[in-house]
Order: structure tokens, then C-alpha cells, then sequence
């Protein structure tokens, strides 16, 4: 099956850019996400559901592609952690964001993950794309080999190699410009989370201590009494109302901006990756120069096959990179600039709203007898 | 504290209960009623019946049951000499009766001096030991108190004495000169004593010239009441001269007493007894005493008004006892007060009131000179309490008028709050302003410096001036150890600028419901509190910690509702009312700990905003695109200003909510101890009720077994006994008069209370949310630019 699909490339029989993950359903440990998306042809849809392993298997086939040259220097869009259904502490810290409420920042952050593989240029031509979105059948569910991530795990080992100098500048200066931001946004990311998270609490805070309130109404005919639980039902209102409030600006946050950041946070750990994977041929490359000089001549003419190999495939690496940071730069600031804007609009709204409430309430409390 | 209402049985010099026969129990009680109302009818009926022997028991109680019929008779004359201008005269008729005191003070002083206790024709003498005892043990106590004042006191008393028994045909013997120079001394020391000692103290002759009159009024039936004699109304004037002149030289403080007699004194007795004129500070207990002392020999003089106006309370008490039944009762206290308010003297009410307070006192005493150790303290509290209850009285009156109000024109504020010393023996002191334009204050703006202890002084004084008489006094902060720790260590961290903040907003709306209370700021150390420079240091609550101290109210609370767990609450009101402040209490700590839970999440966000922030303008200036680099900067400094927002916020909550609610879960704590007062009082009730019907049983049985003498005693006992039913049921009819009033007032301020600090919650909310739209709109098209 891997083969076959291997061998087609062709034009993706659904648009790329309104991919929706629509609903999320939950199985016993594992999400089925229905994802829908319109045919190019015409009138009509798929509606396919998934699991994380046929996200997986779609990743495997992405990272996989043989025939692409300069695959290492796509920088592939970062598919989200696997969902856990019981958040445990560490999970929700691997999830971030994306842990939050029912699932539906995740579904966000797989929706987005689809429309950028389905609107990559070399990524989109893959024909388990195409499968991942309209076959009927889930592809994903037995295991395959992990080509890349064997590659990645024996990647590790050469973890030293992320210092090494590199021959070109730009991507010197992508690589520190990268390595920093990666710890930034990470860094941003946490802890506009905690801000979340605590706003997330306040509102049950606010739920809880509006619940009590209604235990305070006392009944009786006593007319001082029942101007006391007039007050208790109001201020129990007010505290309804805040939580909602508070719950809305946590979700305003978590939709725009927490989902922005996490995004740019994953974006770029993709960008290191893949400033890493062309570290690590560069070295390749560099190895295969000096073996090809100090090669004895009987050995000499196949060295300097292998060098020729790796310089082209390091050439079109780095050119397929370039494309990809520019890419990627331009992509990431109207994305981040979007998650602001509607963060701003959004939160505006909501502090609006809350405030002609407490106008309300106060007018109300003004007017108590 | 708790050792008052534990109260040993009062002192029965002849309880001869030992041949008390079983068998006639059942019957007992039937008869009891029986004898009681035959009491009464034979009174007014037939007096002299039981001539020989049984007259002077009968006509024991006579404080209550002699002015009974009395009263009856000259029910036409009540309304008439009911008006102060009338008062002339009575001082005048007074002296009539004062021949009685003076014939009393002999009989007295002879049982005294011999000791002994049973001489049947005397009708005074046994009960008159009673008195004798107490006011021996008291003037011992007193005296080595008081040694400033005593020559003074002693030589009114000596004055006053020698006149009386040289008036006094008896002749009286050296012995018991002597002894009654020790009780007469008794009377002037307590009244030296206090002028000596504090304000609250002057009062303390009101309790003791009371059962001085409890004699007086004994006296009639042995007394030959046709001797004219000045020499009582000497002593009397005397007394008071002596007592109240001098203090009020002395002291600056015994203002606020004069305004809280002032007034009644004007209404009542206008133009009491001529002379008397200057000493209006305690004039009024004088007249009381003259009051009583006439209702006792009334037969004599039966034209004089306080004579009505004891008798009117006499009226109603008298039915009182003769059923037991605690309803009946109950209406019976009810439309007592009712008359008085009838006979719209605010001052009767206060007057036949004031007499069985002060009696109660003076039993209360008895208890205290049991315990010579306790004596001291507890005296000059007994003293203060029966100063401050006429005013309390009064106020009731008056509350529902100015609870109306609402607007009191005082503004209490603590500030700066200043750590003094060093190390463990730190504290903190603050500044309490006041700015007033009441006129029982000297300026209109004054500022004395407190330290915390000060303030839990204050508290304990209200507390046990007021406690027991059913009000709610308002409870301070509590001390916090580990928070006053942390002050003493001298962490500036912000925990410990936060404690001393809730403090001192919590010590400032102490303040300010303690004077926002009518009668708490009528309270002479809460002025004193408030105005004096130098305040005497308030040692007790060094060891007594706020929270300790709830503790321990908390623990007597539990002993008492032990103890009283079988008071068969026959008010509803009472009843449901406990219920709902123990749910309201649980309900606060509930929503306290929720509250706190907020404010901790709210100081939680402001933290994690801060933190954000910080990583923002991290990630504005790694970013290399300049406009999202500067938008980045901006969000940074916006969530800078949103970190100070939920800063406030944090405290908003806090100080609208959890100290709010706080506060309100230490004013329930001291709603329910103003239950346990009236708990207390009821018990007390019960206690008198159950022994009068032993004594009852006991005399039943000694009619039985045809023992004259000894039945004697037991009639005198049970005419006491009655006197003290009766004013304990009116001490538990007053008390939970006024814990109903200070709970609806309690409640009725709670509600207002909440909603006020609702609204400022609301204002403030709603002008963080409008401050927060200002920084989404400035930051919104610094987003938009980005691109």
C-alpha cells in the first residue's frame, strides 16, 4: 500500500485552504475527527473521520516522499501532540493549549495542520494526502515503519552538530534568529497559558461562590429579609455574569492568540528541525569532501560520486529551505498579526459586554430599595 | 467571664431545707400558687390576720406585694403625681418614710450585731441579714480598695448615722453603731469608690441603696411610722452629695454620665427635693430610693407619685407570680412595659426597671463576696452595668427613631498604621480619626494614636458592660500570630503589607459600627477611646488574644447551651432566629472560604500576567519584523497595565467580599453570644423559680409540722425569692427585648451593609472594565499596523 501510494503524485482533488475538522468524537481512550473538505470538481464533499493514527500514517508518508528533492528543507507544518482523553499533568503541559476544553482548540490546530499540508506546494501532491481526505477508509490504522523518525532518533546522536558553523550566512543567522525564538515563543506560550488557566479557575471561582450565594436566600415575609435575598440572588447574578465574562475572555485568549502562539511555537520548532536536518547534511557533505580528497585514487571516482550526490542534494536542500523560511516568515507575521487583531476585537467585545452588565447591575442595585 | 454564669446559688443564711418532706411534693406546687395568691389578697385584704407572727413574712415581699394594693387604691393618683412637678411634694412626703429607714437601720443593726437571725417580731431582721452579710463583705472588699475616698465616705456616713440614731428612739448601743456604720459605710464606700475609681462606679449606690430600701420597704409593719425623722433623708442626701459632688469635680469623665441621667432626671423629678438639685448626675438614684422607700410606707403617705410608679410595676408583677406558667408571664412583663409607656414617662420605665437591675445586682454581689478574689473586678462591672443599663433602657426607647435616621454624624478612620519597637515586642499602632459633629464631643476633629491591644481592651469592656444585657457589640480583628510575626520579623514582602492593610480596614469598620450603635457610642470608654491622649494600657488581651478570646466564648457558648440544652424556647421568634444565624454562619464561612479561593486566583492573574508580559516583550525584541516586533512591545506594556488591573481587582475582591463576609462571621459569632446572655437569663430565671418553689415546698412542710419560728424564716425566704423570680423574669424579658431589637437592627444594617459594598464592588468593576476597553482600543490598531 505504502508503495503505491509512494509512486503517484497528482493534483489534490479537494481544496487545501477550507478543510474543517468538524466534530470530534469521543471513543473510549481514543478521538475519531470528522474532517471535511470541498471537491475541486465541483458541488459535493468528503467527509472522512480520523484518528491521531491516521494522522500519523499521514506524516510518515509526508516525511517519507523519496522522489521529492530537497525534502529536508520543507519545513512541515507540525501536526499537534496526540490528543490524551484523561489530561493527565504532564499530557496537558505536551498539549498546551491545545488540551483545553473540548477539544475543539485541537481540532483547530489539526485543521490547521491539514490546510498547510494540503496547501504546500511538494506536500500536497502526495497521493496519501489525497487518501487522508477522501478515502472511506481510515489508511492509518496499522503500524508502519518509521523511516524518519528513525532518522530523527539516530539525529539525536549527532546533536553536536547543531553548532557547526555554517557555510552560509543566512542560514547562520536563521539558525540563532531561530534558536532564539524558539525559546521565546515556547516561553510565551506557557505562560500565556498559565494566564488561561487562571482565568479558567477565577471563572469557577466566580460559579461556585455565586452557587453558595443562592444557599443565603432565606425565605420569610420579613421584609428586611427578603431585601437580603434580593441581594444575594442579584450579586449572585453579578457573579454568573462575571464568570461568563471571565470564561469568554479565557476562551477569546485560547482561540486567537493562545492558539496563534502555539502554532508559531510549533512552527517554529518545525523550522529548527528542518534548519537541522540540513545542518546535518551539510556535515554529511563536508564529510564526503574530505574523504573524497584524501580518497586513494582506486576509491577516488566513487568518493567523488558521493560528493557530487550530497552537494546536489544538499544545493537543493538549501534551496527548497530558503523558499521555505521566506515562506514561512511571511505566513508566521500575518498569522501571529490575524491572532492579535481578533484577540484585540474579541476581548474588546467581551469587556463591552461585561461592562454594560455591571452598568445594568449597578443601575439595579443603585435602584434596591 | 464564665464563672458569672455559673452561678453559685446565692447565699440562704437559714435555707432549712433539710426537713423537707418528700411526700408533699406533688402537692407543692398547687399550694405554692395558692399561697402566693393569698399572699397578695391578704395584703390588700386582710393584713393583720395573721398579726403575731406570720404579718412580718407575710408582708416580707413587701417591696413588691404591700405597693400592690397600693397601688390599686391610688390608681386614680397616678396620673396626677406622675408629672415631675409633683415632685416637691414627694420630697417632702419623704420624709415620712425615711423615720422607716432609720427604724429599719436599728432593726437591722441589732440582728446584726448579735447575730441573730430568727427573732420573729422583727420583721426586718432576717432578710435584713441577708443584706447585712452582703454589704458587710462588700464594704470589707471595697474598703481595702478604697482607701482615698474613705475618709470621706465615712465621715458622710458617721454624719449621716449619728443623726439617725439620735433620732431613733431605740437606743442605740455602741455594737451596733458600729455595725451600722459598717453597712451605711458600705453604701458611701461603694459610692467613694467609684468616684474614686472610674465612672462606671458612681452607680454602684444605686444597687447598693437598693437593698437598703428592700429594708425600708420591709419596714412599715414594725416601724412606727409617725416619728418624723430628717436624718434618713440626711443620709440620703449625703450619700449623694458626697458621692456625686465630688466626682464630678474630679472627673472630667463624668460628663457622658450626667447626659445619660440628665435627661430622665429633668422629666422625672424636675425639681427634686431642693437641695438635691446639684447632685443631678446621680440625683435619680436617690429619688429611687426615696421612691421605694415611700411605696413601702405608703400606707402612711399614700399620695406620693413614685409611689404609683412602683406600685404600677408591682401591679404587674404581682399577677406574674401567681402564675407560674411562663407565658402568661411573658404577657405579663410585655404589658408591664406597656403601662409604663402608657404613663409616657420614659423614665418610669427606666426607674421600675433600673430597681430590680440593681437588685439583681446586688445578688450578683452576693455571689461575688463569696468569692473575695473575683470581688474587685467584678464589682466595679456590676457597677458599671448598673449605671449603663437606665441608658441602655432608654435607648431602646428611642433606637427605632434613629435607626431611622441612619445618618449618625460621626466618621471614624484608621490610619497609618506604624510599626513601633523592635523585634518581638513590635506592634503596631495606628491613627483613629474622628471627625464628628455630635455634641458630646469637645472637637469636631481629633486623632489619637492606638495600638491593636487598645482595641481589643475596648472590645472586652463593651462586652462585658453590654454583653449581658443582650447587645450585640461588634468584635474586633483577631489577633494573628503568624501574621503579626511576620511584622515583628520585619519581612516587607507583600503578605505582610496586605495583613496590615485588611487590619486596619478591619479595625476601622470595628470602629465605626461601634459608633454607629446608639447606645455603644453613648459608651464613656468609647469616647474615651476615641478622644483621651493617654489611654490606660490594656493589660488583659496581651494574654487574651482576639482569637483566644472568641474561643473562649465560644467554649462558654457550648457549656451554656449544655447546660440550658432543656430551655424549652417558648418564642418562636428566638427560636428561629438562632437556627438562621447558625445557618448564616456556616453559610458565611462558606462563602468566606470561596471568596478567599477568588482572591487567590485573582492574585494568581495578576502574577501570570505579569510574567506574560515579561516573556512578550522577550519575544518583541527577538522578533526581527519591526512592526510585529513593536506590536509585541505594545502588548507588553498592555499587560503591564492589565497586571495592575487584576491587581485591584484582587482587592476589591477582597476588601468588598472576604473582609466583609469576615466581619460578618465574627458579628454572628457575637449575635449568638447575645443569645447566650439571654440564655443565661432565662436560666438564672429558672434557677429563682425553682428555688422559691423548694422554699415554698419547705414552708408548707414546716405548717405541717407546726414549727412557728422556723416557718417564719421560710416566709421571708419566700417572699425574697418571689422578689427575685419576678426580677429575673423581667431581667430575661428585658434582655430579650433587646437582643430582638439588636439582631433586626443587625439585620437590617447586614442588608445595607452589603449593598452599599455591593455597589462600590460594582463601580469599581465596572470602571476596570471601561479602563480595560480604553486599553483594547489603543492596542487594536497597533495589531492592525502589523502586516
Amino acid at each position: 500500500m505504502m508503495e503505491e501510494v509512494q509512486d503517484v503524485t497528482s493534483a489534490l482533488s479537494v481544496h487545501g485552504h477550507n478543510i474543517k475538522v468538524t466534530d470530534v468524537l469521543k471513543d473510549g481512550d481514543t478521538l475519531t475527527f470528522v474532517i471535511v473538505s470541498q471537491k475541486v470538481s465541483g458541488t459535493g464533499e468528503y467527509h472522512v473521520d480520523r484518528t491521531y493514527d491516521d494522522v500519523e500514517w499521514l506524516q510518515q508518508h509526508l516525511f517519507s516522499q523519496e522522489d521529492v528533492p530537497g525534502l529536508h528543507g520543507v519545513i512541515f507544518p507540525p501536526v499537534p501532540a496526540k490528543p490524551q482523553v484523561n489530561v493527565t499533568a504532564k499530557g496537558m503541559k505536551q498539549l498546551g493549549f491545545l488540551g483545553l476544553g473540548e477539544w475543539q482548540p485541537y481540532c483547530k490546530a489539526l485543521e490547521t495542520f491539514l490546510r498547510q499540508v494540503a496547501s504546500h506546494d511538494l506536500l500536497k501532491k502526495n497521493k496519501a494526502v489525497e487518501i487522508f481526505l477522501t478515502s472511506s477508509d481510515p489508511p492509518g490504522r496499522q503500524r508502519v515503519k518509521k523511516n524518519i523518525f528513525n532518522w530523527l532518533s539516530q539525529a539525536m546522536d549527532e546533536m553536536r552538530k547543531e553548532g557547526h558553523k555554517d557555510v552560509d550566512e543566512f542560514f547562520q543567522a536563521q539558525r540563532d534568529q531561530n534558536l532564539v525564538m524558539t525559546g521565546c515563543t515556547k516561553n510565551a506560550t506557557e505562560r500565556f497559558l498559565e494566564v488561561v488557566l487562571t482565568e479558567q479557575k477565577i471563572a469557577v471561582a466566580c460559579g461556585h461562590f455565586s452557587a453558595a450565594l443562592h444557599l443565603c436566600v432565606e425565605a420569610g415575609e420579613d421584609p428586611v429579609k427578603q431585601a437580603f435575598s434580593r441581594i444575594c440572588v442579584k450579586l449572585s447574578e453579578v457573579l454568573e455574569s462575571m464568570k461568563k465574562n471571565m470564561m469568554s475572555v479565557a476562551e477569546n485568549n485560547v482561540n486567537t492568540l493562545g492558539l496563534g502562539l502555539d502554532l508559531e511555537s510549533r512552527y517554529q520548532e518545525a523550522e529548527k528541525e528542518m534548519l537541522f536536518r540540513r545542518t546535518c547534511k551539510l556535515v554529511e557533505l563536508e564529510t564526503a569532501r574530505r574523504s573524497a580528497e584524501k580518497a586513494k585514487p582506486v576509491k577516488k571516482a566513487a568518493m567523488e560520486e558521493v560528493k557530487k550526490a550530497a552537494e546536489s542534494e544538499f544545493d537543493h536542500i538549501s534551496r527548497v529551505a530558503k523558499q521555505e523560511i521566506a515562506q514561512f516568515e511571511s505566513e508566521r507575521v500575518q498569522m501571529l498579526q490575524q491572532a492579535l487583531v481578533g484577540w484585540c476585537e474579541q476581548q474588546l467585545l467581551t469587556a463591552k459586554e461585561s461592562a454594560d452588565q455591571f452598568d445594568r447591575y449597578l443601575q439595579a442595585f443603585r435602584g434596591m430599595a | 467571664m464564665a464563672s458569672s454564669s455559673e452561678r453559685s446559688p446565692p447565699p440562704f443564711p437559714d435555707s432549712e431545707d433539710q426537713d423537707v418532706l418528700d411526700s408533699e411534693e406533688v402537692g407543692g406546687r398547687e399550694s405554692d400558687e395558692d399561697d402566693g395568691e393569698d399572699l397578695f389578697m391578704s395584703t390588700s385584704e386582710q393584713p393583720l390576720t395573721e398579726m403575731d407572727t406570720t404579718l412580718p413574712s407575710a408582708t416580707q415581699p413587701s417591696d413588691v406585694l404591700m405597693s400592690s394594693p397600693l397601688d390599686i387604691m391610688s390608681d386614680p393618683l397616678i396620673e396626677p403625681f406622675s408629672s415631675p412637678v409633683e415632685n416637691k411634694s414627694a420630697g417632702e412626703v419623704v420624709s415620712e418614710p425615711s423615720d422607716d429607714f432609720v427604724d429599719l437601720t436599728n432593726n437591722v443593726t441589732e440582728p446584726a450585731a448579735d447575730g441573730v437571725t430568727t427573732e420573729a417580731n422583727d420583721s426586718a431582721a432576717i432578710s435584713s441579714d441577708d443584706f447585712f452579710d452582703i454589704l458587710g463583705s462588700e464594704s470589707e472588699a471595697l474598703r481595702e480598695e478604697v482607701v482615698v475616698v474613705d475618709d470621706n465616705a465615712e465621715a458622710a456616713a458617721a454624719a449621716g448615722k449619728s443623726e439617725v440614731t439620735g433620732s431613733v428612739t431605740d437606743p442605740p448601743g455602741t455594737g451596733k453603731q458600729e455595725v451600722k456604720e459598717t453597712s451605711t459605710a458600705a453604701v458611701v464606700d461603694i459610692s467613694g469608690d467609684s468616684s474614686a475609681s472610674d465612672t462606671q462606679q458612681p452607680s454602684g449606690i444605686d444597687k447598693i441603696v437598693n437593698p437598703l430600701v428592700d429594708l425600708l420597704s420591709d419596714a412599715p409593719p414594725s416601724a412606727d411610722a409617725k416619728k418624723p425623722s430628717r436624718a434618713a433623708m440626711d443620709l440620703f442626701e449625703d450619700e449623694g452629695s458626697d458621692l456625686f459632688a465630688e466626682p464630678r469635680q474630679t472627673k472630667s469623665a463624668k460628663q457622658p454620665q450626667k447626659s445619660l441621667f440628665g435627661e430622665p432626671d429633668e422629666d422625672l423629678f424636675g425639681e427634686p427635693l431642693g437641695a438635691a438639685k446639684k447632685k443631678s448626675i446621680n440625683k435619680e438614684h436617690k429619688d429611687k430610693s426615696v421612691t421605694i422607700k415611700a411605696a413601702a410606707v405608703n400606707n402612711a403617705g399614700p399620695l406620693q407619685e413614685p409611689a404609683d410608679l412602683f406600685s404600677e410595676e408591682a401591679v404587674t408583677t404581682a399577677p406574674t407570680k401567681s402564675n407560674t406558667s411562663t407565658v402568661q408571664s411573658k404577657t405579663n412583663g410585655v404589658h408591664s412595659e406597656e403601662e409604663a409607656d402608657i404613663f409616657a414617662a420614659e423614665a418610669t420605665v427606666e426607674l421600675s426597671l433600673d430597681s430590680p437591675r440593681s437588685e439583681r445586682k446586688k445578688k450578683k454581689e452576693e455571689e461575688e463576696a463569696d468569692k473575695p478574689s473575683a470581688s474587685a473586678p467584678s464589682l466595679s462591672v456590676a457597677a458599671s452595668l448598673a449605671k449603663t443599663q437606665p441608658a441602655a433602657l432608654e435607648e431602646l426607647e428611642e433606637e427605632d427613631e434613629e435607626e431611622q435616621e441612619d445618618t449618625f454624624d460621626i466618621f471614624v478612620s484608621v490610619k497609618d498604621p506604624e510599626k513601633i519597637g523592635d523585634g518581638m515586642n513590635a506592634y503596631m499602632a495606628y491613627k483613629v480619626s474622628t471627625q464628628t459633629t455630635l455634641a458630646m464631643f469637645r472637637n469636631k476633629t481629633f486623632t489619637v494614636r492606638r495600638r491593636f491591644s487598645d482595641f481589643l481592651g475596648l472590645y472586652e469592656k463593651l462586652c462585658e458592660k453590654h454583653g449581658p444585657n443582650g447587645f450585640i457589640v461588634p468584635p474586633p480583628p483577631e489577633k494573628n500570630l503568624l501574621g503579626m510575626t511576620k511584622m515583628k520579623v520585619g519581612k516587607e514582602d507583600s503578605s505582610s503589607t496586605d495583613f496590615v492593610e485588611r487590619r486596619r480596614g478591619a479595625l476601622e469598620r470595628y470602629l465605626q459600627r461601634i459608633v454607629n450603635h446608639p447606645s455603644l457610642l453613648q459608651d464613656p470608654d468609647v469616647r474615651e477611646f476615641l478622644e483621651r491622649e493617654e489611654l490606660p494600657r490594656a493589660v488583659s488581651t496581651q494574654a487574651l488574644s482576639g482569637a483566644g478570646f472568641l474561643k473562649m466564648i465560644n467554649k462558654a457558648t457550648d457549656a451554656v447551651s449544655k447546660m440550658t440544652i432543656k430551655m424549652n424556647e417558648s418564642d418562636v421568634w428566638f427560636e428561629e432566629k438562632l437556627q438562621e444565624v447558625e445557618s448564616a454562619d456556616q453559610q458565611f464561612r462558606k462563602l468566606h472560604a470561596l471568596v478567599e479561593s477568588l482572591v487567590v486566583h485573582r492574585k494568581e492573574l495578576s502574577v501570570n500576567t505579569a510574567s506574560f508580559a515579561k516573556s512578550t516583550a522577550m519575544l518583541g525584541s527577538a522578533e526581527d519584523n519591526t512592526a510585529l516586533s513593536r506590536a509585541l512591545s505594545q502588548l507588553a506594556e498592555l499587560e503591564d497595565k492589565m497586571e495592575q488591573l487584576h491587581q485591584d481587582q484582587a482587592t476589591n475582591d477582597t476588601f468588598s467580599f472576604a473582609e466583609l463576609i469576615a466581619d460578618y462571621i465574627r458579628l454572628l459569632g457575637s449575635v449568638r453570644a447575645s443569645f447566650d446572655h439571654r440564655m443565661k437569663a432565662w436560666q438564672r430565671w429558672q434557677d429563682a423559680q425553682t428555688m422559691l418553689q423548694k422554699k415554698r415546698e419547705t414552708e408548707a412542710k414546716l405548717l405541717w409540722a407546726n414549727k412557728p419560728d422556723k416557718l417564719q424564716l421560710a416566709k421571708e425566704e419566700i417572699a425574697e425569692w418571689e422578689a427575685k423570680v419576678t426580677q429575673y423574669e423581667r431581667d430575661f424579658e428585658r434582655v430579650s427585648t433587646t437582643v430582638r431589637k439588636e439582631v433586626l437592627r443587625f439585620e437590617k444594617e447586614k442588608a445595607r451593609n452589603f449593598k452599599l459594598r455591593i455597589i462600590t464592588y460594582l463601580e469599581s468593576q465596572l470602571q476596570s472594565q471601561q479602563q480595560l476597553i480604553k486599553y483594547w482600543e489603543a492596542f487594536l490598531p497597533e495589531a492592525k499596523a502589523i502586516a
